[in-house]
């Protein structure tokens, strides 16, 4: 099977768990849900690590991979940090 | 130390499963911040991974970056209102977009050096493109819009759906020709254009649609993300992106449902826009029948013996940054063991679940914080219910009148409580430009002025002890 055809099957597959998971997350975190889904797909940092850190990256390449780090980054730090801020603030009564 | 492929696609394997933990975690408040941290170790391990690849050779550029945006990322998440979140969101999807964007031209220059590109890598460099270009320069003005910095007024003109569809004709046929060729002018042109088309689609769609634009964006910066995976042929970020993807497409749909509209209707409808026609009747109408308007001694009157008080916050409430004094006001009358909840509308605020966030910083513990359908039943059997800052959602209209624009959408039945309060600044109706029919009902009165100001007012009289 070529690899762009197991590519398609991961990400169909990837859908389903995606359409399950999410419909379990209640309501009342919906905006944690988009603050941690803005960290996690900062995970396009890895492309941008492979951009900026490739054998014959060039010096626009790398210009270029750096900023998609940097912004990367900036969802992956800003991302986590925003959501366990919020997270903290849910408290049940206080007994 | 260098790292086999195969011991890096565990570990991408291994930081999948983890990010998928991390979102089922959001279950419940309880379990969600452990979520959290499983994200956090799930990404760790993803870029060591990375890092430890034979394919990353220089880091310099790498250890810049990621340390220049660890600090703006912390600084941000440390110093973000929590009023200003959906901008802080918006901001943080315009990365994604420029990233993916930024990768998959990148991409393109290394592999034109290697001399390893095809039509297939090409189309999915140009899916990377596209995708991360709209969800760019949208977000750009989403944020601008949520901040205030361009009017949240829908902009619309003649032939505009024409000018998109063309737009985006063009664009495809571009990155066909560049699939097939790889020329360098066809790539510039689409990257242009599909900036261009981010800004055309998300312009027209007026302030009220908020949550639906940031959830949509959310989802456009997940497929971005897969795109990127795809050309990349990175199986962990082709699942991340279809998490994302379908978490920012399911929270469209709760938003759309919720307003009872079809998601069609909100890109292509410009809503909220024309509330000229609607205010001027509005005024006409009040003045023809008579609003009731009372004091906070009135509202403290029914609240300090009644069994249970409901509020029904609004987006009102967070410009008035009222919640604190709301929390206040529930231990005082809880102190008097009133039954004190909150029932909150899907569209409340400008993202979904905005409303829950900022009664959670206001320390309003969330076991008396209710969703619409939860707290619905319980209206009817309510002494009190203090609307603040909300309008819409609790407009009848939105079951009786077919010609209204907010017909069909699900409400909060405050109405059917023994006394409504209404915390408004003036007769101005919501965001929809819909007249709300509440304001006539023989148990509905407005307090008027800055909500924070009367809920103090309403604090302070019950700690004078009353009447």
């Amino acid at each position: 099977m070529p690899d762009t055809l197991v590519a398609l099957y991961v990400f169909v597959l990837a859908c389903f768990i995606g359409y399950f998971v999410i419909w379990g997350v209640t309501p009342a975190l919906h905006t944690p849900l988009v603050a941690l889904t803005n960290a996690i797909s900062g995970i396009v940092i890895i492309g941008a690590l492979l951009v900026a850190g490739a054998e014959e990256a060039s010096g626009a390449a790398e210009i270029m991979g750096f900023f998609a780090v940097l912004l990367a980054s900036i969802n992956v730090f800003g991302g986590f940090l925003v959501t366990n801020r919020m997270l903290a603030m849910f408290k049940k009564k206080k007994k | 130390m260098e790292t086999s492929a195969n011991t890096q696609a565990l570990a991408y394997l291994v930081s999948a499963v983890l990010f998928i933990l991390s979102l089922k975690g959001l279950t419940h408040p309880a379990s969600a911040r452990r979520g959290n941290f499983l994200g956090m170790i799930g990404m760790a391990i993803a870029v060591v991974a990375t890092l430890m690849g034979s394919e990353v050779q220089s880091y310099g550029f790498i250890v810049a970056g990621v340390l220049l945006g660890a600090v703006i990322g912390g600084v941000l998440a440390a110093r973000v209102q929590m009023t200003a979140m959906p901008q802080l969101v918006a901001a943080l999807h315009s990365f994604v977009g420029m990233a993916a964007v930024l990768v998959a031209v990148g991409t393109f220059i290394n592999r034109q050096v290697t001399g390893d590109l095809n039509a297939v890598l090409m189309s999915e460099l140009s899916a990377g493109i596209v995708i991360g270009a709209i969800t760019f320069s949208g977000s750009v003005i989403a944020f601008g819009k949520l901040q205030g910095l361009i009017s949240g007024a829908p902009v619309r003109f003649a032939g505009q759906h024409a000018l998109n569809a063309a737009i985006g004709v063009v664009t495809v046929l571009l990155a066909i020709h560049f699939a097939m060729t790889g020329s360098m002018l066809s790539l510039t042109v689409m990257t242009l254009l599909s900036f261009v088309l981010g800004f055309t689609l998300i312009i027209p769609i007026g302030g009220a649609d908020m949550p639906v634009i940031i959830s949509m964006l959310n989802s456009y910066s997940g497929w971005a993300a897969a795109a990127t995976g795809f050309t990349l042929h990175n199986n962990l970020l082709i699942i991340v992106g279809a998490l994302v993807g379908f978490s920012g497409a399911i929270l469209s749909y709760i938003m759309c449902r919720a307003m009872n509209r079809s998601i069609i209707n909100v890109v292509f409808g410009g809503f909220g826009s024309d509330a000229g026609g609607g205010e001027s009747s509005a005024g006409a109408v009040a003045a023809d029948k008579g609003v009731k308007s009372a004091s906070v001694e009135d509202a403290i009157y029914w609240m300090e013996d009644a069994n249970r008080v409901i509020v029904v916050p609004g987006y009102g409430m967070a410009v008035a940054q009222a919640q604190h004094a709301l929390k206040e006001l529930m231990e005082l009358l809880e102190e008097r063991g009133v039954e004190v909840k909150f029932a909150i509308h899907p569209v409340a605020g400008r993202m979904p679940g905005h409303m829950n966030v900022l009664l959670a910083e206001a320390d309003i513990p969330y076991d008396h914080v209710f969703e619409m359908d939860d707290i619905n039943p319980e209206f009817a059997s309510t002494d009190v219910v203090l609307v603040v800052g909300a309008n819409d959602v609790v407009n009848p209209a939105a079951r009786t009148d077919q010609s209204s624009p907010i017909y069909g959408m699900p409400i909060l039945e405050a109405g059917k409580a023994q006394h409504v309060y209404f915390l408004k600044r003036s007769m101005r109706p919501g965001y929809s430009g819909v007249d709300n029919l509440l304001f006539y009902q023989d148990n509905v009165s407005l307090i008027f002025g800055d909500a924070k100001d009367t809920i103090e007012g309403m604090v302070t009289a019950l700690k004078g002890g009353g009447h």
